[in-house]
């Protein structure tokens, strides 16, 4: 009989989930990055998520991230003639990041991560109660 | 799996709880996947294949793997044939989802912690009866 396959498979969970997060840290942080070049500006970082049977099984799949891609989002056009970093035209770029969308989404990042450390707790538990028949 | 003469039924029903919360902890694991599709074990299918049945017999009554040197022949036949580590392959349904949402997934994590709790509760109900019998087993044998 095979062990719990959860700890495999919340484990991939929570990799995916912390990729996540960092992401979100990662353009949160640089929602405010602007450059004199459109093609230089920052660009917000999504993480591409697929069910995967490397972690657990073909009938119980773990997740695993496949690739991060970049927003195609066009960078805001801000005329600053004042700011060192403005191109010949008086403008700076900044990366379209929604910081609101952002913050959504880490709370539901950071629920997911939490719901799969209570399956690994309750799975853990389980396996300490099942180990310890008949003593 | 034949009926555990020492375990009885809970044997076997820790064997399919424990599947059950395996393809649970999948569908929360996918809870942000986009496409997936939340699935749950048919407990009573399972149970029943485990035990040397076939899963789609009619009827809510479980039948029971016949004792051991009686030619049932179709008993272990069935299982052999995809079993991985002695475990029947578990009977998948597909979860209906209650709110579709626009990424294609069903997995309403809500739901499915209620659903794995409730394994998790059964596990537990399944191991005290297992541990009961070892305990009583041990009685009978030290005599004390």
């Amino acid at each position: 009989m095979s062990s719990f396959r959860i700890f495999d498979i919340a484990g991939s969970a929570l990799s995916a989930q912390s990729t996540r997060l960092n992401t979100v840290a990662s353009n949160l942080a640089n929602a405010d990055s602007v450059a004199g070049d459109p093609t230089q500006v920052y660009r917000a970082h999504m993480p591409v998520f697929e069910a995967s049977a490397e972690a657990g099984g073909e009938n119980m799949p773990g997740v695993k991230v496949t690739g991060i891609n970049e927003s195609q989002a066009e960078p805001e056009k801000r005329y600053e003639p004042g700011h060192p970093l403005a191109d010949a035209e008086g403008y700076i770029y900044a990366p379209k990041i929604n910081v609101v969308e952002q913050m959504v989404d880490m709370i539901s990042a950071s629920r997911a991560y939490q719901s799969n450390i209570e399956m690994l707790n309750t799975a853990k538990d389980l396996t300490i109660r099942t180990l310890s028949v008949g003593r | 799996m034949a009926l555990d003469p020492l375990f009885g039924l809970h044997a076997a029903a820790l064997s399919v709880q424990r599947q059950r919360m395996d393809v649970l902890a999948g569908n929360i694991a996918n809870s942000d996947t986009p496409n997936f599709k939340a699935r749950d074990v048919d407990f009573a299918a399972t149970l029943r294949q485990t035990l040397g049945g076939s899963p789609a017999e009619a009827g809510g009554a479980l039948k029971l793997a016949a004792p051991r040197g009686a030619s049932s022949g179709s008993a272990d036949t069935t299982l052999t044939a995809g079993a991985i580590d002695g475990d029947a392959i578990p009977v998948l349904v597909w979860r209906v989802p209650t709110q579709n949402s626009v990424d294609g997934n069903t997995v309403d994590a809500q739901v499915e912690q209620a659903k794995f709790a409730d394994a998790a509760l059964h596990y537990q109900a399944s191991l005290n009866f297992v541990d009961g019998r070892v305990k009583s087993m041990l009685t009978a044998i030290t005599g004390q």
